[in-house]
């Protein structure tokens, strides 16, 4: 047990070669990059609106179509079934969510400089909880907004899951839910942090067999 | 039928047995109409159907500008499709868009609830349509302004001083320095002069009128005028190119007669065509020169040498249409089979060698073989003319009912086309420009002669489709409208850049609210102001409680901004009816009588458009 304990220390105190640390500086402009761009996209087609209603939601903002209106346009459809208003003030992710991306890229720069198995280890555990939690987040969201509908709506409507991820009819509307480039970003994150293991993983071997 | 002689056919009929052969024969072979007009002229019914076919979603290649009449509106249609698209009210109010009902509009109405509008003018840049407004003219002597980036009437000029019957407008010069209109009934000026009608040849005058233009805002202002004989104006052009800076008028009734003008204006085989210099008048203007009559500096000719001049023209001419390259200046006299061209380097010539051959009232009369090119023979009742990109030239033809096509300056005769029935003015694609499209054409004619499922006595009148892209013109589709279209104009659609919402940050309205918050009523004595919000599908105060006798203006925005989201409000037993575009602000003012009137979401909103309604109520005092 000791002797695990120990193995465990001194594989984590290990220092990281140059191909996990260059990784490792990847992944945190990867995931300062997530700030410019969008991490998933809602579009609603329905007869009336054939060109679409888009909805872009960013780590900390949300951006309709045309120009904003798209939005705009989506509460007050909605405001016939009771659901709440889309709206930054609700969105609490927006004010956390470039905080914890900030606080990442830090962890990754850490292990950059330290360079030791432990930093990775470290960046890798929260930047994955991290993840989870902002998918969990993001599907609580989801919920609530279709399920939380004004008893007074002047269109009663049953409770409903917009989509997370593919496709959905929801009344007249086709809805269309997908990541876009920012999750696409946040993923390569997961892969780059994967492939600095497998190298460290691989320098052991080679370590263990000289 | 036509084409089988009685001999022919009562041969061939005489084999039957019986006598009822024999009926049948007299009844076939009693003389039958020409062959069917609907044949004439007409393209293969698979070519015409692909080449006005615009599928479902498609949008049209040009729109047509055309004037409603006396409808005192504008149509507009898509072309090659000749579906109407939309009405413009002008001088009339229209309740389809709160037209007239709306105080701003109202306002701009002043008293009149009709106008006849007569020649629709596409603002101009270096003499082709840059799409920015469009002017029309109106018997009342008025003249509008509608702004293509909203179609939307936004100035109503007039009754301008002096012009008397506004027959002779609106026609723009090449950079839209000023819109043109005159005079077609004379009167003694300036208005409220008295003069008995047996002084009709002195002391009436006719009036020709340049209505400036602002080249950045397009407000228009009264500009200059120029005193002329009582001839009446009838239509013009402005000349372009070579002959920019000049402007032709037609006129009849150079007899200055009186009575019944059919017989008495009809007398002399030639009137005139009026050559005006404006660039001259403006000249004159500047330095002082002119009366102030009824508020607007007048130039007479006699002080003014070089101002005006007359061109003979047979006779009793209605249109004059200048070519696009300026050079030629066709006039079509309406009680003659012919067209005649003259040539603007001869007018020029003709001036400088003083080549008169008299004068009215001081205006010197050109003579007629030194600036004439040609007589063309286009048949009868020749009206007006509009071009092709290549020297092509196409006259309408009332008596004839017809388009006859021919050449500039070769001036043959190349093809001729019917036209159901009795064509007015006609349109080509860009045709009136500096740079014709060619391509298409439309007929606008006076009479539809049941061409149609029938609406009873009052027909409507008929638009006419002609593809011009041939040496031969070919009809190829008849759409109807309302009275009455004089002239239209066809401008590439690309040239038009309308927005569909009034964003948000360019209303500048004092009245304006975006916010439900900020809705309610404020009263200072016994006026009230109501700001209101209208969005899907409320209006925000629902409703509010004024007194019996209160003057109430209620102000209302649309904060939508989506395309399309038109909120109405109709207020019952007041004769109020509004329309506010997305992103629009309007008020509309009353005076309130006591009791309980509803109002209600006119036009079409949304799915509880049904629910989108208030009250005003009404307190006894």
């Amino acid at each position: 047990m000791t002797g695990f304990a120990d193995r465990t220390t001194r594989f984590l105190h290990q220092p990281i070669g140059m191909g996990p640390r260059a990784l490792l500086a990847l992944a945190a402009a990867l995931v300062l990059a997530v700030h410019l761009l969008p991490l998933w996209n809602l579009t609603m087609f329905a007869p009336q609106y054939p060109e679409g209603l888009r909805l872009d939601i960013y780590s900390h903002a949300l951006a309709g179509g045309h120009a904003g209106q798209d939005i705009k346009e989506i509460n007050i459809l909605n405001h016939y079934i009771g659901m709440r208003d889309l709206a930054a003030e609700d969105f609490t992710e927006f004010k956390w969510m470039p905080f914890v991306l900030g606080a990442l890229a830090l962890l990754f720069l850490r292990g950059v400089v330290f360079g030791s198995v432990k930093e990775l280890v470290d960046a890798t555990v929260l930047f994955l909880y991290f993840g989870a939690f902002s998918l969990w987040s993001f599907a609580d969201k989801l919920y609530r907004y279709g399920h939380e509908l004004a008893p007074t709506a002047a269109v009663k409507v049953d409770p409903f899951m917009p989509p997370m991820f593919g496709y959905k009819r929801l009344a007249n509307f086709e809805v269309y839910s997908y990541p876009r480039a920012g999750s696409y970003l946040l993923a390569a994150t997961v892969v780059a942090l994967l492939v600095a293991f497998w190298l460290v993983w691989r320098q052991r071997r080679s370590h263990a067999a000289a | 039928m036509s084409s089988r002689s009685i001999v022919q056919c009562g041969f061939r009929r005489g084999g039957a047995v019986g006598a009822l052969a024999l009926v049948v024969v007299l009844v076939q072979c009693t003389p039958s109409a020409p062959e069917s007009r609907r044949a004439v002229g007409s393209s293969d019914a698979a070519i015409a159907a692909q080449k006005t076919y615009v599928a479902p979603g498609d949008l049209d290649e040009y729109y047509m500008f055309a004037s409603g009449g006396h409808s005192g509106n504008v149509y507009i249609y898509g072309l090659p499709s000749m579906r109407h698209l939309s009405t413009i009210p002008v001088y009339a109010p229209y309740p389809a868009t709160g037209y007239g009902f709306d105080d701003d509009s109202k306002k701009m109405l002043g008293a009149f609830t009709w106008g006849d509008v007569h020649h629709p003018a596409l603002s101009e840049t270096k003499g082709d349509y840059d799409g920015r407004w469009l002017f029309v003219n109106e018997m009342n002597g008025r003249i509008a302004r509608i702004d293509l980036r909203d179609f939307k009437t936004k100035q109503i000029l007039g009754p301008v001083p002096n012009v008397s019957g506004n027959h002779s407008g609106a026609f723009v010069t090449p950079n839209t320095e000023y819109a043109m209109m005159g005079t077609r009934f004379s009167i003694p000026i300036p208005k409220g002069t008295y003069a008995p009608i047996d002084k009709y040849a002195t002391e009436y005058k006719g009036v020709l009128a340049a209505v400036k233009i602002d080249p950045k805002s397009g407000e228009m202002s009264v500009g200059f005028q120029i005193l002329m004989p009582p001839f009446n104006f009838d239509l013009g052009d402005a000349g372009k190119g070579m002959s920019d800076g000049w402007m032709f008028w037609s006129s009849y009734n150079s007899e200055r007669a009186i009575g019944k003008l059919e017989v008495t204006a009809s007398q002399r085989d030639r009137d005139y065509i009026a050559a005006v210099n404006w660039r001259a008048a403006e000249k004159a203007i500047a330095e002082g020169k002119g009366d102030l009559i009824g508020g607007v500096r007048v130039l007479d000719p006699k002080k003014v040498p070089g101002l005006v001049y007359l061109i003979p023209c047979a006779k009793s001419p209605h249109g004059v249409d200048i070519s696009p390259d300026g050079k030629y200046i066709i006039g079509s006299g309406k009680l003659q089979s012919i067209t005649t061209a003259f040539n603007f380097e001869k007018i020029q010539t003709a001036i400088r060698n003083k080549d008169f051959t008299g004068d009215e009232d001081g205006i010197p009369v050109l003579k007629y073989e030194s600036v004439k090119d040609a007589e063309i023979n286009v048949g009868l009742g020749p009206l007006h003319t509009q071009f092709g990109p290549n020297g092509e030239a196409y006259t309408s033809l009332f008596v004839d009912s017809a388009i006859t096509k021919w050449k500039l300056g070769t001036w043959e005769i190349i093809d001729k086309v019917p036209m159901s029935y009795s064509i007015g003015h006609l349109s080509a694609a860009e045709g009136d420009t500096v740079s014709p499209d060619g391509k298409y054409l439309v007929g606008l004619n006076k009479l539809s002669h049941g061409r149609h499922l029938s609406v009873g006595p009052s027909q409507p009148e008929s638009l006419q489709l002609v593809d011009i892209s041939d040496e031969k013109m070919k009809i190829l589709y008849d759409a109807f409208t309302e009275p009455e279209p004089h002239y239209a104009q066809i401008v590439k659609a690309d040239k038009i850049h309308p927005i569909e919402v009034y964003p948000k940050e360019e209303n500048k309205h004092p009245l304006a609210i975006w916010d439900v918050a900020q809705a309610g009523l404020t009263r200072q004595g016994n006026r009230v102001t109501v700001k209101m919000v209208v969005v899907r599908s409320s209006f925000t105060p629902t409703s509010f409680e004024v007194n019996d006798g209160d003057v109430v203006t209620i102000a209302m925005t649309n904060i939508e901004q989506t395309t399309d989201v038109l909120h109405g409000f109709g207020l019952l037993d007041y004769n109020i009816n509004i329309v506010v575009d997305p992103g629009e602000t309007k008020t509309v003012t009353f005076t309130a009588k006591k009791g309980v009137f509803p109002f209600y979401c006119t036009n079409f909103c949304s799915a509880l458009h049904q629910e989108m309604q208030g009250y005003l109520i009404v307190k006894p005092r």
